[in-house]
Protein backbone atom coordinates (compact mmCIF):
# COMPACT_ATOMS: atom_id res chain seq x y z
CA UNK A 1 0.00 0.00 0.00
CA UNK A 2 1.77 3.61 -1.50
CA UNK A 3 1.69 5.62 1.76
CA UNK A 4 -1.51 7.98 2.29
CA UNK A 5 -1.63 11.66 1.26
CA UNK A 6 -2.78 14.28 2.89
CA UNK A 7 -4.23 17.75 1.64
CA UNK A 8 -2.18 21.09 2.05
CA UNK A 9 -5.21 21.70 4.84
CA UNK A 10 -4.24 18.33 6.57
CA UNK A 11 -0.97 18.60 6.32
CA UNK A 12 -0.74 21.94 8.23
CA UNK A 13 -2.80 20.66 10.81
CA UNK A 14 -0.69 17.76 11.54
CA UNK A 15 2.11 19.77 11.40
CA UNK A 16 1.14 22.07 13.65
CA UNK A 17 -0.17 19.49 15.99
CA UNK A 18 -3.10 20.43 18.20
CA UNK A 19 -4.65 23.14 16.90
CA UNK A 20 -4.87 26.43 19.34
CA UNK A 21 -8.09 26.86 21.07
CA UNK A 22 -9.83 30.13 19.65
CA UNK A 23 -9.83 32.50 22.79
CA UNK A 24 -13.58 34.52 23.28
CA UNK A 25 -12.19 36.53 25.60
CA UNK A 26 -10.86 39.92 24.58
CA UNK A 27 -7.54 40.16 25.56
CA UNK A 28 -8.55 43.75 27.72
CA UNK A 29 -11.34 41.67 29.71
CA UNK A 30 -10.13 43.86 33.21
CA UNK A 31 -10.86 46.81 31.12
CA UNK A 32 -14.59 45.53 29.96
CA UNK A 33 -14.68 44.75 34.02
CA UNK A 34 -14.05 47.90 35.27
CA UNK A 35 -17.77 49.99 34.92
CA UNK A 36 -18.52 46.74 37.01
CA UNK A 37 -16.53 47.56 39.59
CA UNK A 38 -17.42 51.12 39.65
CA UNK A 39 -20.83 50.48 40.11
CA UNK A 40 -20.49 48.34 42.99
CA UNK A 41 -17.87 50.49 44.54
CA UNK A 42 -20.37 53.02 44.05
CA UNK A 43 -22.80 51.02 45.40
CA UNK A 44 -21.27 50.57 48.59
CA UNK A 45 -19.63 54.46 48.99
CA UNK A 46 -23.50 55.66 48.95
CA UNK A 47 -24.54 53.22 51.55
CA UNK A 48 -21.99 54.40 53.87
CA UNK A 49 -22.67 58.07 52.89
CA UNK A 50 -26.15 57.50 53.43
CA UNK A 51 -26.16 54.91 56.83
CA UNK A 52 -22.94 57.18 58.06
CA UNK A 53 -24.57 60.67 58.28
CA UNK A 54 -27.28 59.30 59.96
CA UNK A 55 -29.55 60.35 56.74
CA UNK A 56 -31.71 57.18 57.62
CA UNK A 57 -31.67 55.31 60.88
CA UNK A 58 -29.59 52.25 61.47
CA UNK A 59 -32.45 50.49 62.48
CA UNK A 60 -33.29 50.54 59.06
CA UNK A 61 -29.85 50.68 57.21
CA UNK A 62 -27.26 49.82 58.86
CA UNK A 63 -23.47 50.63 58.11
CA UNK A 64 -21.75 48.55 55.52
CA UNK A 65 -19.31 47.40 58.25
CA UNK A 66 -22.45 46.67 60.83
CA UNK A 67 -22.92 44.31 58.63
CA UNK A 68 -19.70 42.69 58.29
CA UNK A 69 -19.78 42.46 61.64
CA UNK A 70 -22.92 40.75 62.20
CA UNK A 71 -21.89 38.47 59.74
CA UNK A 72 -18.60 37.22 61.55
CA UNK A 73 -21.05 37.14 64.15
CA UNK A 74 -23.69 34.84 63.04
CA UNK A 75 -20.93 32.60 61.45
CA UNK A 76 -19.24 31.75 65.00
CA UNK A 77 -21.80 32.28 67.41
CA UNK A 78 -24.99 32.02 65.68
CA UNK A 79 -28.54 34.00 64.96
CA UNK A 80 -32.16 31.90 66.00
CA UNK A 81 -29.97 28.76 67.41
CA UNK A 82 -28.19 28.03 64.14
CA UNK A 83 -25.08 29.09 62.81
CA UNK A 84 -24.91 31.00 59.18
CA UNK A 85 -23.18 27.68 57.99
CA UNK A 86 -25.89 25.37 59.87
CA UNK A 87 -28.44 28.06 58.16
CA UNK A 88 -26.48 27.53 54.86
CA UNK A 89 -26.21 23.71 55.07
CA UNK A 90 -30.08 23.32 55.28
CA UNK A 91 -30.79 25.15 52.64
CA UNK A 92 -28.49 24.06 50.13
CA UNK A 93 -29.62 20.28 51.67
CA UNK A 94 -33.20 21.15 50.84
CA UNK A 95 -32.15 22.39 47.40
CA UNK A 96 -29.81 19.82 46.57
CA UNK A 97 -32.14 16.89 47.25
CA UNK A 98 -34.99 19.05 45.04
CA UNK A 99 -32.44 19.09 42.24
CA UNK A 100 -31.18 15.20 42.57
CA UNK A 101 -34.78 13.91 42.37
CA UNK A 102 -36.09 16.39 39.35
CA UNK A 103 -32.59 15.42 37.36
CA UNK A 104 -33.58 11.46 38.23
CA UNK A 105 -37.99 12.55 37.31
CA UNK A 106 -37.67 15.41 34.33
CA UNK A 107 -34.79 13.98 32.43
CA UNK A 108 -36.03 10.38 31.90
CA UNK A 109 -39.78 12.12 31.38
CA UNK A 110 -38.06 14.70 29.25
CA UNK A 111 -36.26 12.24 27.18
CA UNK A 112 -40.18 10.04 27.14
CA UNK A 113 -41.71 13.57 26.09
CA UNK A 114 -39.11 14.22 23.19
CA UNK A 115 -39.50 10.56 21.51
CA UNK A 116 -42.62 9.89 21.72
CA UNK A 117 -45.22 12.48 20.47
CA UNK A 118 -48.19 10.13 22.23
CA UNK A 119 -46.59 10.94 25.68
CA UNK A 120 -45.61 14.44 24.55
CA UNK A 121 -49.26 15.18 23.97
CA UNK A 122 -49.80 13.50 27.63
CA UNK A 123 -47.81 15.70 29.23
CA UNK A 124 -47.53 18.71 28.26
CA UNK A 125 -50.94 20.24 29.17
CA UNK A 126 -49.84 19.05 32.85
CA UNK A 127 -47.07 20.78 32.82
CA UNK A 128 -48.05 24.00 31.11
CA UNK A 129 -50.84 24.06 33.44
CA UNK A 130 -48.63 24.59 36.40
CA UNK A 131 -45.81 25.92 35.14
CA UNK A 132 -46.66 29.81 34.85
CA UNK A 133 -48.42 29.36 38.38
CA UNK A 134 -46.08 31.45 40.94
CA UNK A 135 -45.24 28.44 43.45
CA UNK A 136 -46.19 30.15 46.61
CA UNK A 137 -49.84 30.43 45.07
CA UNK A 138 -49.55 26.36 45.70
CA UNK A 139 -47.84 26.13 48.62
CA UNK A 140 -50.74 26.63 50.56
CA UNK A 141 -51.96 23.73 49.03
CA UNK A 142 -48.88 21.40 49.58
CA UNK A 143 -49.32 22.90 53.35
CA UNK A 144 -52.96 21.14 53.44
CA UNK A 145 -51.33 18.30 51.85
CA UNK A 146 -47.89 17.50 52.92
CA UNK A 147 -47.92 19.49 56.54
CA UNK A 148 -45.19 22.08 57.45
CA UNK A 149 -42.39 19.37 57.62
CA UNK A 150 -39.34 19.20 55.38
CA UNK A 151 -41.16 17.17 52.76
CA UNK A 152 -43.49 20.74 51.84
CA UNK A 153 -40.18 23.01 51.76
CA UNK A 154 -38.24 20.21 49.31
CA UNK A 155 -41.51 19.40 47.28
CA UNK A 156 -41.97 22.96 46.86
CA UNK A 157 -38.41 23.55 44.99
CA UNK A 158 -38.50 20.28 43.24
CA UNK A 159 -42.03 21.54 41.33
CA UNK A 160 -40.42 24.94 40.74
CA UNK A 161 -37.44 22.83 38.80
CA UNK A 162 -39.10 20.00 37.50
CA UNK A 163 -40.85 22.16 34.65
CA UNK A 164 -38.31 23.67 33.20
CA UNK A 165 -36.05 20.69 33.40
CA UNK A 166 -38.83 18.29 31.64
CA UNK A 167 -39.43 20.77 29.03
CA UNK A 168 -35.48 21.65 28.21
CA UNK A 169 -34.80 17.79 28.22
CA UNK A 170 -37.40 17.38 25.52
CA UNK A 171 -36.92 20.08 23.37
CA UNK A 172 -33.14 18.80 23.32
CA UNK A 173 -34.43 15.14 22.22
CA UNK A 174 -36.26 16.25 19.67
CA UNK A 175 -33.26 18.21 18.35
CA UNK A 176 -30.96 15.29 17.84
CA UNK A 177 -29.32 15.54 14.66
CA UNK A 178 -31.12 12.59 12.30
CA UNK A 179 -28.02 11.36 10.51
CA UNK A 180 -26.47 10.81 13.96
CA UNK A 181 -29.35 8.72 15.03
CA UNK A 182 -29.07 6.60 11.49
CA UNK A 183 -25.05 6.58 12.08
CA UNK A 184 -25.85 4.91 15.42
CA UNK A 185 -28.46 2.96 13.78
CA UNK A 186 -26.23 1.41 11.62
CA UNK A 187 -23.66 0.84 14.08
CA UNK A 188 -25.91 -2.21 15.44
CA UNK A 189 -27.05 0.19 18.27
CA UNK A 190 -30.03 -0.96 19.89
CA UNK A 191 -33.14 1.18 21.08
CA UNK A 192 -31.46 1.87 24.94
CA UNK A 193 -28.08 2.34 23.26
CA UNK A 194 -29.72 4.98 21.31
CA UNK A 195 -30.84 6.62 24.07
CA UNK A 196 -27.47 6.11 26.18
CA UNK A 197 -25.07 7.00 23.68
CA UNK A 198 -26.67 9.23 21.46
CA UNK A 199 -29.94 11.54 22.38
CA UNK A 200 -28.32 11.66 26.14
CA UNK A 201 -25.15 12.67 25.27
CA UNK A 202 -26.83 15.10 22.39
CA UNK A 203 -28.95 16.58 24.87
CA UNK A 204 -26.54 17.16 27.93
CA UNK A 205 -26.12 21.13 26.85
CA UNK A 206 -29.69 21.49 26.72
CA UNK A 207 -30.36 19.67 30.29
CA UNK A 208 -27.43 21.74 31.64
CA UNK A 209 -29.13 24.87 30.66
CA UNK A 210 -32.34 23.82 31.46
CA UNK A 211 -30.79 22.94 35.04
CA UNK A 212 -29.19 26.77 35.31
CA UNK A 213 -32.47 28.36 34.29
CA UNK A 214 -34.52 26.10 37.15
CA UNK A 215 -31.43 26.49 39.47
CA UNK A 216 -32.18 30.01 39.48
CA UNK A 217 -36.05 29.74 40.16
CA UNK A 218 -35.61 26.70 42.69
CA UNK A 219 -33.24 28.80 44.92
CA UNK A 220 -35.44 31.77 45.15
CA UNK A 221 -38.32 29.42 45.57
CA UNK A 222 -36.58 28.45 48.52
CA UNK A 223 -36.72 31.84 50.79
CA UNK A 224 -40.85 30.92 50.58
CA UNK A 225 -40.21 27.45 51.45
CA UNK A 226 -38.92 28.52 54.25
CA UNK A 227 -41.43 30.69 55.62
CA UNK A 228 -43.58 27.68 56.44
CA UNK A 229 -42.31 27.19 60.20
CA UNK A 230 -38.66 25.83 59.53
CA UNK A 231 -35.98 25.96 62.47
CA UNK A 232 -32.83 26.46 60.17
CA UNK A 233 -32.25 27.62 56.36
CA UNK A 234 -31.25 31.24 55.45
CA UNK A 235 -35.07 32.11 54.29
CA UNK A 236 -35.96 31.39 57.85
CA UNK A 237 -32.98 33.29 59.46
CA UNK A 238 -33.36 36.39 57.20
CA UNK A 239 -37.84 36.05 57.55
CA UNK A 240 -37.31 36.22 61.70
CA UNK A 241 -34.45 38.51 61.58
CA UNK A 242 -37.39 40.76 59.86
CA UNK A 243 -39.93 40.04 62.50
CA UNK A 244 -37.04 41.26 65.55
CA UNK A 245 -36.20 44.25 63.59
CA UNK A 246 -32.22 42.98 63.15
CA UNK A 247 -31.93 44.78 59.53
CA UNK A 248 -28.27 43.75 59.66
CA UNK A 249 -29.26 40.17 59.76
CA UNK A 250 -31.37 40.68 56.99
CA UNK A 251 -28.95 42.04 54.79
CA UNK A 252 -26.84 39.57 55.39
CA UNK A 253 -28.47 37.16 54.80
CA UNK A 254 -30.00 38.57 51.39
CA UNK A 255 -25.80 39.25 50.58
CA UNK A 256 -25.31 35.40 51.13
CA UNK A 257 -28.39 34.66 49.54
CA UNK A 258 -27.18 36.11 46.56
CA UNK A 259 -23.30 35.44 46.61
CA UNK A 260 -24.83 31.33 47.08
CA UNK A 261 -27.10 31.90 43.81
CA UNK A 262 -24.26 33.29 41.95
CA UNK A 263 -21.73 30.47 42.91
CA UNK A 264 -24.57 27.98 41.64
CA UNK A 265 -25.19 29.92 38.38
CA UNK A 266 -21.31 29.64 38.03
CA UNK A 267 -21.08 26.14 38.67
CA UNK A 268 -23.62 25.01 36.22
CA UNK A 269 -21.60 27.10 33.45
CA UNK A 270 -18.44 25.46 34.44
CA UNK A 271 -19.74 22.37 33.93
CA UNK A 272 -21.45 23.38 30.46
CA UNK A 273 -17.86 24.63 29.58
CA UNK A 274 -16.39 20.85 30.69
CA UNK A 275 -18.85 18.56 29.97
CA UNK A 276 -20.59 20.14 26.92
CA UNK A 277 -18.32 22.29 25.00
CA UNK A 278 -18.39 20.80 22.09
CA UNK A 279 -21.99 22.14 21.52
CA UNK A 280 -20.79 25.91 21.79
CA UNK B 1 -19.31 -14.52 -0.70
CA UNK B 2 -21.78 -11.99 0.28
CA UNK B 3 -24.34 -10.25 -1.98
CA UNK B 4 -26.00 -7.60 -1.36
CA UNK B 5 -29.42 -7.33 -3.79
CA UNK B 6 -32.11 -4.54 -5.08
CA UNK B 7 -34.73 -6.61 -6.84
CA UNK B 8 -37.24 -4.61 -9.22
CA UNK B 9 -37.16 -2.34 -6.45
CA UNK B 10 -39.98 1.38 -6.28
CA UNK B 11 -40.75 4.16 -3.53
CA UNK B 12 -42.84 6.67 -3.70
CA UNK B 13 -43.38 9.77 -1.66
CA UNK B 14 -46.78 11.36 -1.23
CA UNK B 15 -46.60 14.99 -1.58
CA UNK B 16 -49.14 17.83 -2.12
CA UNK B 17 -49.22 17.39 -5.89
CA UNK B 18 -49.20 13.44 -6.33
CA UNK B 19 -47.31 10.66 -5.90
CA UNK B 20 -43.52 11.52 -6.36
CA UNK B 21 -41.93 8.42 -7.80
CA UNK B 22 -37.98 8.14 -5.92
CA UNK B 23 -37.23 4.93 -7.47
CA UNK B 24 -38.94 3.28 -10.42
CA UNK B 25 -38.43 -0.51 -10.43
CA UNK B 26 -34.43 -0.50 -9.94
CA UNK B 27 -32.37 -3.77 -9.64
CA UNK B 28 -28.78 -4.08 -9.31
CA UNK B 29 -26.35 -6.23 -7.05
CA UNK B 30 -23.14 -5.52 -4.95
CA UNK B 31 -21.40 -8.97 -4.54
CA UNK B 32 -18.16 -8.62 -2.48
CA UNK B 33 -15.46 -7.03 -4.43
CA UNK B 34 -17.59 -4.66 -6.22
CA UNK B 35 -17.69 -1.33 -6.60
CA UNK B 36 -20.88 -0.07 -7.55
CA UNK B 37 -21.23 3.23 -8.44
CA UNK B 38 -24.85 5.45 -8.86
CA UNK B 39 -24.58 8.65 -10.50
CA UNK B 40 -27.06 11.14 -10.87
CA UNK B 41 -28.22 14.41 -10.17
CA UNK B 42 -30.67 15.39 -6.98
CA UNK B 43 -33.67 13.78 -7.27
CA UNK B 44 -33.37 10.69 -8.57
CA UNK B 45 -33.20 8.70 -5.72
CA UNK B 46 -29.78 7.89 -4.81
CA UNK B 47 -29.82 8.56 -0.96
CA UNK B 48 -33.58 6.57 -0.94
CA UNK B 49 -31.52 3.63 -2.80
CA UNK B 50 -28.88 3.89 0.12
CA UNK B 51 -31.75 3.74 2.97
CA UNK B 52 -33.20 0.78 1.44
CA UNK B 53 -30.04 -1.27 1.64
CA UNK B 54 -28.64 0.08 5.07
CA UNK B 55 -32.44 -0.88 5.95
CA UNK B 56 -33.32 3.21 7.29
CA UNK B 57 -36.18 2.28 5.10
CA UNK B 58 -38.30 -0.22 3.29
CA UNK B 59 -39.35 -0.18 -0.40
CA UNK B 60 -43.44 -0.48 -1.43
CA UNK B 61 -42.37 -2.38 -4.15
CA UNK B 62 -39.40 -5.11 -4.82
CA UNK B 63 -37.23 -6.72 -2.22
CA UNK B 64 -34.01 -5.96 -0.82
CA UNK B 65 -31.94 -8.51 0.50
CA UNK B 66 -28.63 -9.91 1.79
CA UNK B 67 -27.56 -12.91 1.48
CA UNK B 68 -31.11 -13.96 0.21
CA UNK B 69 -32.42 -12.82 3.28
CA UNK B 70 -35.04 -9.71 3.14
CA UNK B 71 -33.33 -6.44 4.67
CA UNK B 72 -35.45 -5.38 8.07
CA UNK B 73 -33.60 -2.85 9.29
CA UNK B 74 -30.05 -1.61 9.80
CA UNK B 75 -27.17 -3.81 11.00
CA UNK B 76 -23.23 -3.58 11.14
CA UNK B 77 -22.67 -6.30 8.65
CA UNK B 78 -23.49 -2.84 6.82
CA UNK B 79 -21.06 0.26 7.19
CA UNK B 80 -22.70 3.61 6.17
CA UNK B 81 -20.48 6.66 5.40
CA UNK B 82 -22.82 9.83 5.28
CA UNK B 83 -22.11 13.36 4.04
CA UNK B 84 -22.32 15.28 6.44
CA UNK B 85 -19.80 13.31 8.83
CA UNK B 86 -22.37 12.33 11.81
CA UNK B 87 -19.48 12.01 14.04
CA UNK B 88 -20.30 12.30 17.86
CA UNK B 89 -18.98 15.60 18.97
CA UNK B 90 -18.62 14.57 22.56
CA UNK B 91 -16.42 11.52 21.69
CA UNK B 92 -12.68 11.49 21.08
CA UNK B 93 -11.42 10.75 17.74
CA UNK B 94 -10.54 7.36 18.97
CA UNK B 95 -14.05 6.99 20.32
CA UNK B 96 -15.82 7.93 17.57
CA UNK B 97 -13.54 4.77 15.50
CA UNK B 98 -14.68 2.79 17.87
CA UNK B 99 -18.07 3.83 18.58
CA UNK B 100 -19.58 0.44 17.38
CA UNK B 101 -17.13 -1.67 19.24
CA UNK B 102 -18.59 0.06 22.46
CA UNK B 103 -22.19 -0.94 21.37
CA UNK B 104 -20.96 -4.26 20.88
CA UNK B 105 -19.56 -4.21 24.87
CA UNK B 106 -15.57 -4.65 23.19
CA UNK B 107 -13.18 -4.02 26.49
CA UNK B 108 -11.28 -0.80 26.55
CA UNK B 109 -7.97 -1.93 25.56
CA UNK B 110 -9.04 -3.82 22.69
CA UNK B 111 -11.43 -0.93 21.51
CA UNK B 112 -8.07 1.69 21.47
CA UNK B 113 -6.14 -1.08 20.04
CA UNK B 114 -8.20 -1.49 17.21
CA UNK B 115 -9.33 2.38 17.22
CA UNK B 116 -5.45 3.15 16.73
CA UNK B 117 -4.69 0.61 13.99
CA UNK B 118 -7.57 1.76 12.04
CA UNK B 119 -6.92 5.75 12.58
CA UNK B 120 -3.03 4.94 10.96
CA UNK B 121 -4.72 2.86 8.24
CA UNK B 122 -6.80 5.97 7.06
CA UNK B 123 -3.88 8.31 8.03
CA UNK B 124 -5.10 10.22 11.06
CA UNK B 125 -2.35 8.47 13.33
CA UNK B 126 -1.36 10.93 16.14
CA UNK B 127 -5.14 12.15 15.87
CA UNK B 128 -6.29 10.23 18.74
CA UNK B 129 -7.17 12.04 21.57
CA UNK B 130 -8.28 14.85 19.03
CA UNK B 131 -11.76 16.35 19.38
CA UNK B 132 -13.77 16.35 16.28
CA UNK B 133 -14.40 20.29 16.49
CA UNK B 134 -10.55 20.60 15.84
CA UNK B 135 -10.41 18.36 12.52
CA UNK B 136 -10.78 19.38 9.15
CA UNK B 137 -13.27 18.11 6.79
CA UNK B 138 -11.43 15.51 5.20
CA UNK B 139 -10.69 14.17 8.29
CA UNK B 140 -13.92 14.20 9.93
CA UNK B 141 -14.83 11.82 6.69
CA UNK B 142 -11.65 9.57 6.95
CA UNK B 143 -12.94 9.54 10.90
CA UNK B 144 -16.06 7.95 9.29
CA UNK B 145 -14.96 5.95 6.90
CA UNK B 146 -12.51 4.10 9.92
CA UNK B 147 -15.61 4.49 12.33
CA UNK B 148 -17.64 2.11 9.43
CA UNK B 149 -15.12 -0.05 9.09
CA UNK B 150 -14.08 -1.35 12.50
CA UNK B 151 -17.33 -2.88 12.50
CA UNK B 152 -15.66 -5.20 9.78
CA UNK B 153 -18.86 -4.85 7.77
CA UNK B 154 -19.24 -6.92 4.72
CA UNK B 155 -20.51 -3.35 2.80
CA UNK B 156 -19.64 -0.17 2.84
CA UNK B 157 -22.34 2.37 2.15
CA UNK B 158 -21.61 5.61 1.14
CA UNK B 159 -23.51 8.93 0.58
CA UNK B 160 -21.75 10.90 -1.43
CA UNK B 161 -18.92 10.98 1.02
CA UNK B 162 -16.68 13.30 -0.68
CA UNK B 163 -19.44 15.68 -1.70
CA UNK B 164 -18.74 18.69 0.55
CA UNK B 165 -14.52 18.28 0.44
CA UNK B 166 -12.13 20.31 -1.34
CA UNK B 167 -11.16 18.93 -4.54
CA UNK B 168 -7.52 17.93 -3.72
CA UNK B 169 -9.04 16.53 -0.39
CA UNK B 170 -11.36 14.61 -2.66
CA UNK B 171 -8.82 13.08 -4.96
CA UNK B 172 -6.56 11.72 -1.72
CA UNK B 173 -9.83 10.34 0.06
CA UNK B 174 -10.81 8.11 -3.35
CA UNK B 175 -7.45 6.61 -3.37
CA UNK B 176 -8.10 5.84 0.12
CA UNK B 177 -11.44 3.97 -0.73
CA UNK B 178 -9.71 1.86 -3.71
CA UNK B 179 -6.51 1.03 -1.28
CA UNK B 180 -9.04 -0.36 1.16
CA UNK B 181 -11.17 -2.08 -0.91
CA UNK B 182 -7.89 -3.73 -2.55
CA UNK B 183 -7.24 -4.80 0.68
CA UNK B 184 -10.17 -6.19 1.82
CA UNK B 185 -12.26 -7.27 -0.92
CA UNK B 186 -15.29 -5.71 0.66
CA UNK B 187 -18.24 -4.88 -1.14
CA UNK B 188 -19.11 -1.02 -1.67
CA UNK B 189 -22.03 1.03 -3.02
CA UNK B 190 -21.13 4.74 -3.27
CA UNK B 191 -23.28 8.18 -3.97
CA UNK B 192 -21.94 10.24 -6.20
CA UNK B 193 -23.04 13.55 -8.45
CA UNK B 194 -19.19 13.69 -9.86
CA UNK B 195 -18.54 11.93 -13.10
CA UNK B 196 -14.93 11.14 -12.44
CA UNK B 197 -15.39 10.27 -9.36
CA UNK B 198 -17.78 7.89 -10.31
CA UNK B 199 -15.61 6.48 -13.61
CA UNK B 200 -12.72 5.98 -11.29
CA UNK B 201 -13.88 4.44 -8.40
CA UNK B 202 -16.67 1.94 -10.17
CA UNK B 203 -16.08 -1.40 -11.32
CA UNK B 204 -20.26 -0.83 -12.38
CA UNK B 205 -20.99 1.88 -12.60
CA UNK B 206 -25.12 3.03 -13.17
CA UNK B 207 -26.43 6.19 -14.23
CA UNK B 208 -30.04 7.27 -12.68
CA UNK B 209 -32.61 9.39 -14.27
CA UNK B 210 -34.46 11.96 -12.23
CA UNK B 211 -38.41 11.39 -11.46
CA UNK B 212 -39.14 8.60 -11.99
CA UNK B 213 -35.33 7.38 -10.53
CA UNK B 214 -34.82 4.43 -12.95
CA UNK B 215 -31.49 3.03 -14.22
CA UNK B 216 -30.92 4.74 -17.33
CA UNK B 217 -27.57 2.68 -18.00
CA UNK B 218 -24.63 0.43 -16.71
CA UNK B 219 -21.48 0.47 -17.62
CA UNK B 220 -17.98 -1.42 -16.28
CA UNK B 221 -15.38 0.77 -15.91
CA UNK B 222 -12.21 -0.81 -15.46
CA UNK B 223 -10.22 2.05 -13.79
CA UNK B 224 -10.31 1.01 -10.25
CA UNK B 225 -8.79 -2.35 -11.51
CA UNK B 226 -5.48 -0.53 -12.84
CA UNK B 227 -5.59 1.89 -10.04
CA UNK B 228 -5.07 -1.65 -7.70
CA UNK B 229 -2.73 -3.06 -10.02
CA UNK B 230 -0.15 -0.20 -9.54
CA UNK B 231 -0.99 2.51 -11.81
CA UNK B 232 -1.15 5.91 -10.38
CA UNK B 233 -4.85 8.36 -10.14
CA UNK B 234 -3.12 10.94 -11.78
CA UNK B 235 -1.91 8.72 -14.81
CA UNK B 236 -5.24 7.33 -14.77
CA UNK B 237 -7.33 10.41 -15.23
CA UNK B 238 -4.86 12.03 -17.54
CA UNK B 239 -5.54 8.52 -19.71
CA UNK B 240 -7.58 10.03 -23.36
CA UNK B 241 -9.73 6.86 -22.33
CA UNK B 242 -10.85 8.04 -19.18
CA UNK B 243 -11.37 11.33 -20.64
CA UNK B 244 -13.40 9.88 -23.52
CA UNK B 245 -15.25 7.82 -21.81
CA UNK B 246 -16.01 11.08 -19.18
CA UNK B 247 -17.34 13.11 -22.20
CA UNK B 248 -18.93 10.64 -23.29
CA UNK B 249 -21.19 9.98 -20.07
CA UNK B 250 -21.73 14.17 -19.92
CA UNK B 251 -23.16 14.36 -23.36
CA UNK B 252 -25.02 11.18 -23.38
CA UNK B 253 -26.59 12.03 -20.29
CA UNK B 254 -26.22 15.24 -18.72
CA UNK B 255 -25.12 17.93 -21.29
CA UNK B 256 -28.20 20.72 -20.02
CA UNK B 257 -27.29 19.53 -15.99
CA UNK B 258 -25.32 22.12 -14.29
CA UNK B 259 -25.88 20.29 -11.32
CA UNK B 260 -23.56 17.37 -12.23
CA UNK B 261 -19.52 18.06 -12.37
CA UNK B 262 -17.72 16.90 -15.37
CA UNK B 263 -14.87 19.66 -14.80
CA UNK B 264 -11.93 17.46 -14.20
CA UNK B 265 -11.13 18.49 -10.48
Amino acid sequence: MPPIELSVAEEVALQSGRPEPVRYRAPSAWRARQPMLVTVLGLLALWELVSGFGVVSSLFLPAPQQVLTKLVEIATTGFMDATLWQHTAASLQRVGIAVVAALATAVPLGVLIGLNRTASAAVDPLIEFYRPVPPLAYLPLIVIWFGIGEVSKVLLIYLAIFAPLVLATGSGVRRVDKTRVLAARSLGASRWQLVRHVVLPSTLPDILTGLRIALGVGWSTLVAAELIAAQRGLGFMVQSASQFLVTDVVIAGILVIAAIALLLELSIRYLERRYAGWAH
Amino acid sequence: MARLSVDNVSVHYPTPRGLVHALDKVSLEIASGDIVVALGASGCGKSTLLGLMAGFQRPDAGRVTLGGATITGPGADRGVVFQDDALMPWLSAAENVAFGLTLQKVGRSERRERAEALMCRVGLAGFEDHRIGELSGGMRQRLGLARALANRPDFLLMDEPLGALDALTRERIQSLILDIWRDTGTGIFLITHSIEEALFLATELVILSPRPGRIVRRLQPGFARRYAAGESARSIKADPEFIRAREDILNAHFAHDEEIEHAAH
